[in-house]
């Protein structure tokens, strides 16, 4: 037998061959998660009895000469807000404590068919609020690249289980940076595509309006295959784009000749030195590739925050509301129905939550609603009217994906704002609903990875993985030092 | 509380009690006829045993999502268009509350662009009461109070929650406040009543729950500013409204009357002692923190798909009432047109009258012999007309047509001829019957004196031996007349 | 609008909010939870001096209309699993205390 393979592109290959056994990839997987799992904790729940039956049903198809499609043997990690039937899907939250979803969310029924064998539901920040996985209900994720420091947030599981190898590719959650943020803390390859891309049944929702499915991976290749795997229309959900699958892994090996490279001019400030010299790095480096650079102007772009922190709490003031000990998951029992409420949804949700519930309730309630959430729409306007100007005259857009590198745990705990912040430059895609991608792009003084986000307007998937790739085979040709 | 002296003035129907208008809205909730739910997949059935029609999207389950239901749109739609509404782009909103049965915490509904405004619905008598708007919006679930008494939430011990009705389409059509007494309200809603089912939108039963009416009361003194208003719930048959109306009218005016304001409130009908009770105040007032509802998308149903239901819409109740009033002479609004056109029995009449019947007879009898709501007239048209034919040319007494259309509504059909004939029913000749009655003046000459003189009883033993001496075929009223012209 | 963070927001519209998200919290967490939303509130002021007369508000990202389903009924879920999720179940059907104060 061979040695294992590491990609999801090399293990599929290998295991609809024949030259791999599936169950063999899982074990070697398996094997890292318990092996470093313990100082990691990127996992809620590992699956490893359900993911032993599914990776030797691979195995058993292969052996009848039949095709387990795409994704054979292909091991995947799931962030924990994806509706798993039958298996624990708690949002680390208190208040979902044990509920077991009787139905799979879409994304996970797609892999399942296309032969991915998912090996567990990885740890978030309650309900996908925060950007640290620090608000878990069970405890932090730490970076595999530095373990005294955070993995990020929301996705921190999803991040850290790839850059620790305990799965070559997951899926995590964007509301305002979930994947991007995280990958580029732990170095690894993130993906928001564009809202309605990817069905969001199944996924826990956090904003309606901005949640938004993608993976996580070592490579960009990965990060294209699985996405091609898990797009397309979804008639389960409404505000799904009525089209095929994305065409990815074609493109990444095009040349990014002529593309125009959009740099923002009036980018909000307040990121890391190492940071913008990364980011001006990746400028030189597409430049070299024969990319044009173009200025852009996005003076809206500084409201991002504002809107997004009213309009997503908003949103999930009204999402959370489902969460009151009725049909599912944890109660605290009380004399009447409302008390028991109450007292539920108190001890259920952990304060982040809370706060951003009574941020949201406050947005949307009588006398408040223009000030507030109204006001806030129509900013979100006026972000989509700049992105579309920029993209009048840039193929794709370049900033930093985190203003900083990864932080101590800890650190931000105390100043809410201040973890909003780690968000600055990715929430814009959110509200515009473009795709946007992270690419680790090296790393700062202290050796902790620095990713790149690459921005493209609506369905610009093509360009952005083309670019996305012509950062990483820089980054590979030169040894990892630009 | 004295009853107060109703008065209705001849003219315009206007409707007073103790010199106060009534100034009443109606909101009508109907569970549209569609096999599924509004926004999923599981089934749309009633009395069904508890939580078998569930689904992600009906619990609220994390992840779940609506997908708006194309049928339950069309017959919205339908609904809108039979009100004389406009049809235009509309969008949902999530209204906000926490009850048990709101799985989600919210109700997906309609809001500030309903996907059908601005119509009427014109009353038998030809009042039209307005209609602002038609709009979507899901069911809630049911809860069952379980302990304490009859059923009601104050004093349970715990409730228990039925999601088979969550998610249901419903349709909500707010009527304008110009509904001036109780029974222009029983008229609305058994009007509108009709309209659903003639349309196939809903059951609308009352009974059942697949209609459900509010109604929003206020009086004041003719001229002066609106009243404060308050809503009566609970409600469950057309009866009860007119009752429930009046009794809260009158409660408002022992109020106003006694120098007390009127607290807008919501109040609950109860059936048992016939009274509305406090259910809550709006001085806390709502905070439904509306928003447009994320996971769906706006409604636009275009020109082509509007004109297409207004062309299939069937001819609507107060339609049909004009064409069997003029096919029969009888009034639009008389019991007779009302009656057949709410069971759906006027096609059946016009067809027994294209048989070659007379129709006013067609009318009577068919009202009178099909009293089921809704029956399906079982004789053929044919076989009907051929009975009302032997009627009005004599052949058969209207007593005996009655008998003869038992025989055949019990048959499902048959001929009348046959039947008749079997009963022993033959048309009794004038001359014959004209012999009867001399015999039986001839045998009792003391009442016909009587009788002569003026004493009408004295009738009844000649009747009666008449109808003996013909063995019941004499028809009542033609001997009657006899005795009568003899009489001179 | 009121100019300085304090004033932003009071400890009584906190605890209406509370109430109207139906979270038990206590005055300590009702008077710490009014300084960060004040904080918060203050931040977001930056959007205060903008004039969105004219702006159309964004809700959708991707633009759909008319996106059905058919009227065609789907199996069930099976009542026993559902209600093995449940916090309390009697009857078929989910239990829960006395449904009273809920207006409000």
């Amino acid at each position: 037998m061979s040695a294992t393979p590491s990609t999801a592109f090399e293990i599929a290959a290998a295991v609809r061959a024949g030259s791999v056994r599936a169950i063999d990839v899982l074990e070697a997987h398996l094997g890292r998660i318990a092996a470093r799992e313990t100082d990691i904790h990127a996992f809620n729940l590992v699956t490893a009895d359900e993911a032993r039956a599914a990776a030797t049903r691979i195995d058993d198809l292969v052996a009848a000469g039949r095709d387990p499609g795409p994704l054979a043997g292909v091991p995947i990690a799931l962030k924990d807000n994806m509706c798993t039937r039958g298996v624990p899907t708690t949002c680390s939250s208190r208040i979902l404590e044990g509920w077991k979803p009787p139905y799979d969310a879409t994304v996970v029924s797609r892999l399942a068919a296309m032969g991915a064998v998912s090996v567990g539901k990885t740890n978030l920040d309650e309900f996908a609020m925060g950007s640290s996985t620090e608000n878990s209900a069970f405890g932090v994720t730490l970076n595999p690249r530095d373990t005294s420091r955070v993995a990020g947030g929301s996705s921190g599981g999803s991040a850290a289980a790839v850059a620790a190898a305990f799965a070559p590719v997951s899926l995590g959650s964007d509301t305002g940076g979930s994947i991007r943020q995280p990958a580029a803390l732990c170095g690894v390859v993130g993906v928001k595509p564009t809202y309605g891309t990817v069905s969001r049944y199944g996924l826990v929702a956090f904003a309606s309006s901005l949640d938004q499915i993608g993976p996580f991976s070592a490579d960009v290749r990965d990060s294209a295959l699985i996405l091609e795997s898990i797009s397309g229309h979804d008639p389960l959900d409404s505000t799904s784009i009525p089209q095929g699958p994305l065409d990815l892994v074609s493109v990444l090996d095009h040349d990014v000749k002529g593309m125009r490279i959009g740099r923002i001019t009036d980018m909000p400030e307040g990121a890391d030195p190492d940071v913008l010299g990364r980011l001006e790095a990746a400028f030189d480096a597409l430049r070299a590739a024969g990319a044009t650079i173009v200025d852009v102007e996005l003076p809206s772009l500084k409201y991002g925050l504002t809107a997004y922190y009213l309009i997503a709490p908003a949103e999930a003031s009204s999402n959370l509301a489902r969460y009151d000990g009725v049909r599912y998951g944890r109660r605290v029992d009380a004399v009447d129905t409302n008390s028991m409420y109450m007292a539920t949804r108190a001890a259920g949700f952990g304060d982040e939550v809370k706060r951003r519930i009574m941020l949201g309730t406050y947005a949307l309630s009588a006398g408040y609603y223009d000030a507030y959430y109204g006001k806030a729409l129509k900013v979100r306007r006026l972000i989509s009217d700049d992105f579309a100007r920029a993209y009048a005259t840039a193929d794709v857009l370049l900033t930093p994906t985190s203003p900083i590198p990864a932080f101590k745990v800890g650190e931000k705990a105390d100043d809410p704002l201040s973890m909003y912040l780690c968000d600055i430059y990715t929430i814009p895609t959110n509200l515009a609903g473009h795709p946007a991608m992270s690419v680790p792009f090296g790393e700062s003084r202290d050796g902790l990875p620095i990713g790149v986000q690459v921005m493209a307007s609506t369905l610009g998937e093509q360009p952005m993985f083309k670019v996305a790739s012509a950062l990483e085979r820089h980054m590979n040709s030169s040894g990892g030092r630009s | 509380m004295s009853p107060a002296e109703i008065v209705v003035a001849p003219n315009d129907g206007s409707y007073l009690i103790d010199g106060y208008e009534l100034v009443c809205g109606l909101e009508v909730h109907v569970e549209l006829a569609t096999a599924t739910k509004l926004f999923s997949a599981s089934a749309n059935r009633f009395g069904d045993e508890p939580n078998t029609h569930i689904d992600p999207v009906t619990l609220g389950l994390p992840g779940a999502l609506p997908v708006l239901n194309r049928h339950a749109v069309e017959l919205a739609m339908r609904i809108g268009l039979a009100l004389n509404c406009t049809v235009q782009p509309s969008t949902f909103h999530r209204k906000n509350y926490f009850y048990p049965d709101m799985p989600k915490a919210y109700q997906i509904s309609q809001y500030d662009q309903p996907i059908n405004v601005d119509g009427w619905l014109e009353l038998p008598g030809g009042k039209r009461i307005g209609v602002e708007r038609a709009h979507l919006e899901e069911d809630t679930g049911k809860s069952t109070h379980v302990g304490g008494t009859g059923g009601r939430i104050h004093g349970s011990d715990h409730s228990l929650i039925d999601f088979n009705r969550a998610g249901v389409p419903l349709v909500e059509i707010v009527g304008r406040p110009d509904i001036a007494s109780p029974d222009e309200a029983k008229q609305y809603v058994t009007e509108l009543r009709q309209i659903l089912v003639a349309v196939g939108a809903s059951d609308a039963k009352m009974e059942e729950g697949s209609m459900r009416c509010d109604a929003n009361v206020s009086v004041r003194k003719p001229g002066a500013p609106l009243g404060t208003r308050c809503e009566i719930k609970n409600v469950n048959s057309v009866r009860s409204l007119g009752r429930a109306i009046e009794y809260e009218a009158r409660r408002q005016i022992a109020l106003i009357e006694a120098g007390e304001s009127i607290r807008q409130e919501t109040r609950h009908w109860d059936e048992t002692d016939g009274r509305t009770h406090t259910l809550r105040t709006k001085e806390d007032a709502d905070d439904y923190r509306y928003f447009l509802e994320p996971d769906l998308v706006p409604l636009d149903p275009g020109t082509e798909w509007i004109e297409a239901v207004r062309a299939a819409l069937p001819m609507l109740p107060r339609e049909r009432r004009l064409r069997l009033s003029r096919a029969t002479g009888a009034p639009a609004d008389g019991e007779a047109v009302m009656v057949v056109v709410e069971r759906g029995q006027d096609d059946y009449v016009l067809a027994v009258a294209e048989s070659g019947a007379d129709v006013a007879r067609a009318l009577v009898h068919v009202k009178e012999a099909y009293a089921e709501q809704g029956a399906r007239p079982s004789v053929p048209a044919a076989d009907l007309a051929r009975m009302i034919v032997m009627e009005t040319s004599g052949k058969l007494t209207s007593t005996q047509a009655k008998t003869v259309l038992a025989e055949l509504v019990a048959n499902g059909g048959g001929d009348a001829e046959v039947i008749a004939a079997a009963k022993g029913f033959e048309a009794m000749d004038v001359s014959a019957l004209e012999a009867i009655v001399d015999d039986a003046i001839a045998a009792q000459p003391d009442a016909w004196a009587k009788y002569c003189a003026g004493e009408e009883k004295a009738m009844g033993a000649l009747v009666g031996a008449i109808m003996k001496a013909s063995k019941g075929k004499a028809d009542g009223k033609a001997v009657t007349a006899l005795l009568q012209s003899k009489r001179g | 609008m009121p100019d300085t963070p304090s004033e932003r927001i009071s400890a009584a519209a906190v605890a209406k909010v509370a109430r109207l998200a139906r979270l038990d919290v206590s005055d300590d967490e009702i008077n710490r939870m009014t300084g960060q939303l004040a904080g918060m509130l203050e931040h977001f002021a930056d959007i205060d001096s903008l004039d969105l007369s004219d702006v159309a508000p964004m809700t959708q990202p991707y633009p759909l209309t008319n996106v059905f389903r058919e009227d065609v009924v789907a199996p069930s879920l099976d009542r026993d699993e559902v209600l093995a999720n449940a916090p309390a179940a009697e009857d078929g059907r989910f239990r829960v205390p006395p449904i009273i104060g809920l207006d409000g």
